[in-house]
């Protein structure tokens, strides 16, 4: 049952980045991504992190997409403008090695690599958990992380206007 | 039964399919959309090894801390884009060439 | 490992709370026009009949529903057909998954199971109904957008920002709510406010963070697009909005979704900040411990006032004899009415007499009764909060667009922010 489940989460998740890096039209690319973002977030909800799982759905699904999805309405480009030069056989066939160069890599480094059995904890991947382990060990990179989201607010405000 | 390396196998397939659309896309919100690919790879990457190898929550806490900066930087992309958008009416990475030529 | 016992009584559960959601669309689609007319003193729809019974307006849904079905569903050929179709199904189906984690009881304890009542008890649960009503955005964001039509996508494009603009006060709302509360589950929450605040007023959400009740309430109403907030449909009014080039079934599925999506953001409120299913003062142990006074007086009373009922049936269809009558299935309408409630009452009188010596009910049938009588509260709460949605969608004027964003984005975040730090301070205070 959980094997089933992954494999078809992770064809699903596949198949969403192939489809979104293929399709010329970017907003067929947009919900494609959408796919592919929420069957990672049934993958991370398979590793036992609910908190992260709706987070996934919540920021990713939720709101960044849609702000990529608003502003590819609003550009609203014409068939015209969407043609792109097509894809060399040479570039592929870098791509391809080097795909197979890295896969080569990670099964080498990988293989190894035999955790064992972990035991979890009761409360892993609770909201408890999560935000008891941010705000102790990890406190000051997420002091940080909110003086980056301010920058980034004030800075798109300014970008987007039309008149500073 | 699933164990550490599917995942990580799967991850490593994601972000290279991100790697590509980032290289040979022309079409820049193509290229923004791939780079949030990659860093939702990074993100299962993370979660695969706190559940497997480590057994607490600081991945979970480095996958919030991932996506907290892959709200911002898809927030000020597009906000370029857009301000890209207006001055030159085009989204292909092949017509800046400003400073190229 | 799970039976098939679990798995049935989660299908239970989600046929239950399915059929919650969409049993009270129909009556919420007749309080509406009820309600309209009432607020507007006039009748209200009074005419579609089934062989002359009218049954007060309800009658006319089925109308409703039959010409819905019978219109035909165009696709406009400038449309973009594959979004098109689409749209509507999201719109519907995130909102009815939302229903998976409200609690409409608390957990039963039977044959040695501990049943919770909600489909998924989710850690963090409030923050997967924030999940499912960011996701809400899209159906109406591709039905805008889709329909090739610069009038619906203006209309798409001005719901969805109004959307994710009162996403912030709404979220933030509800960190008072975790902070008091101590947890992100719901039923932990519904179970927190059972306890009595100062001795006497019993702990509900409402009187811990009345602010915050407040922006969330607020917040509720713009997410749905419900007046004052319905600017994106009342356009629909005036020019289209975004489900304009829909037709037929398409646009009943955008029609429910709407009630549906009143139904949720109903239920949240109830469950947030008026107790959820908890009776007021009736922890469930007093409910269980007292089941069966409880049960003696839900007979009791059930069966008089199913008595009396049935008198005043019987008065009527006397009274309408007498006037003459409509000479159409109306003037039986009252005497089927009163008999079938003289049959009822003359049943729970029968079983209050036999239950009137009964000392003790067994353990599941205490249970039982305690739960019966918490599921009541819920959808009592519920259906009362419904009504308040009608009630301020035909009293209030609708918000223009620039003050609609203007109230969410610098006055109701700022409350918010006021509210958690007073929240904070409070509790840091009061728990010194």
């Amino acid at each position: 049952m959980q094997v089933a489940l992954f494999y078809i989460l992770a064809t699903l998740s596949v198949a969403g980045g192939l489809l979104m890096v293929g399709q010329k039209n970017p907003l067929a690319g947009a919900f494609s991504l959408i796919l592919s973002l929420c069957s990672l977030a049934g993958l991370v909800a398979m590793l036992h992190a609910e908190f992260v799982f709706i987070l996934q759905v919540l920021v990713y699904a939720g709101a960044i997409m849609v702000l990529i999805i608003f502003t590819i309405m609003l550009l609203n480009l014409k068939k015209e403008e969407l043609q792109e030069a097509p894809v060399g056989w040479m570039r592929l066939l870098l791509t391809a090695t080097l795909c197979a160069l890295g896969a080569f890599g990670a099964i080498q480094v990988f293989g190894e690599v035999d955790p064992g059995q972990v035991e979890l904890a009761t409360g892993f991947g609770n909201i408890e958990s999560v935000g008891r382990s941010m705000l102790s060990d990890f406190v000051y990179p997420f002091e940080v992380i909110s003086l980056i989201l301010l920058v980034a607010v004030v800075g798109v405000v300014l970008l987007a206007k039309k008149v500073i | 039964m699933i164990g550490l390396h599917h995942y990580l196998y799967l991850s490593a397939i994601l972000f290279f399919i991100g790697a590509f659309g980032v290289l040979f896309r022309r079409n820049l919100l193509v290229i923004l959309m791939s780079i949030e690919l990659m860093l939702n790879a990074v993100n299962l990457s993370f979660i695969a090894f706190s559940r497997h190898a480590t057994g607490d929550v600081d991945g979970h806490v480095a996958a919030f801390f991932v996506m907290a900066l892959a709200a911002a930087e898809a927030g000020i992309g597009l906000a370029i884009l857009v301000m890209l958008f207006r001055n030159r009416t085009t989204v292909q990475a092949d017509d800046l060439t400003l400073m190229r030529d | 490992m799970a039976t098939w016992v679990d798995y049935a009584i989660i299908g239970g559960k989600a046929v239950f709370i399915w059929g919650f959601a969409l049993t009270l669309l129909p009556v919420l689609i007749w309080f509406e026009r009820k309600g309209a007319a009432f607020i507007q003193d006039r009748a209200g729809p009074n005419r579609a009949a089934i062989l002359g019974i009218r049954l007060a307006g309800f009658i006319h849904n089925i109308a409703d529903v039959v010409k819905l079905l019978m219109k035909e569903m165009m696709i406009p050929p400038h449309v973009n057909r594959t979004y098109f179709m689409i749209a509507p199904v999201l719109g519907f189906t995130f909102i009815l998954s939302a229903f998976a984690v409200i609690p409409w009881a608390d957990t039963l304890h039977v044959a040695g199971r501990e049943i919770s009542m909600q489909v998924a008890d989710l850690n963090a649960g409030i923050l997967f109904i924030l999940a499912i009503t960011s996701l809400n955005v899209y159906g109406i964001v591709l039905a805008g957008w889709s329909s090739n039509n610069k009038f619906a996508l203006m209309g798409g494009l001005r719901s969805t920002a109004q959307m994710i603009s009162y996403e912030i006060p709404l979220g933030l709302a509800l960190v008072g709510v975790f902070m008091v509360f101590g947890s992100a589950q719901l039923n932990e929450i519904v179970r927190g406010q059972g306890e009595l605040l100062f001795g006497f007023l019993p702990k509900w959400g409402l009187f811990v963070q009345p602010l915050g009740a407040l922006l969330f309430i607020v917040a509720a109403f713009a997410e749905t697009n419900r007046n004052p907030f319905d600017l994106p449909e009342g356009e629909s009014e005036i020019v289209a909005g975004y489900h304009v080039e829909y037709s037929g079934m398409r646009f009943a599925l955008f029609y429910m979704g709407e009630y549906v999506a009143i139904v949720l953001a109903s239920a949240m409120i109830v469950t947030l900040f008026f107790g959820g299913w908890q009776v007021p003062y009736l922890p469930t142990e007093k409910l269980v411990a007292s089941a069966d006074t409880l049960l003696k007086i839900m007979l009791g009373v059930g069966g008089a006032g199913a008595l009396a009922f049935a008198g005043l049936m019987l008065f009527w269809a006397k009274r309408m004899k007498d006037g003459g009558g409509f000479g159409d299935l109306r003037d039986k309408e009252g005497i089927v009415l009163g008999l079938a409630h003289i049959a009822i009452g003359g049943a729970m009188l029968f079983f209050f007499w036999k239950t009137l010596s009964l000392e003790a009910l067994p353990d599941w049938g205490a249970r039982t009764v305690a739960l019966v009588a918490q599921i009541s509260a819920f959808a009592a709460k519920t259906i009362f909060w419904c009504w308040v949605f009608i009630w301020v969608r035909w009293s209030l004027p609708r918000f223009r667009y620039d003050q609609l964003m203007r109230l969410g984005w610098k006055q109701m975040i700022p409350l918010s922010f006021v509210n958690i730090f007073v929240t904070g301070l409070m509790i840091l205070v009061m728990n010194r």
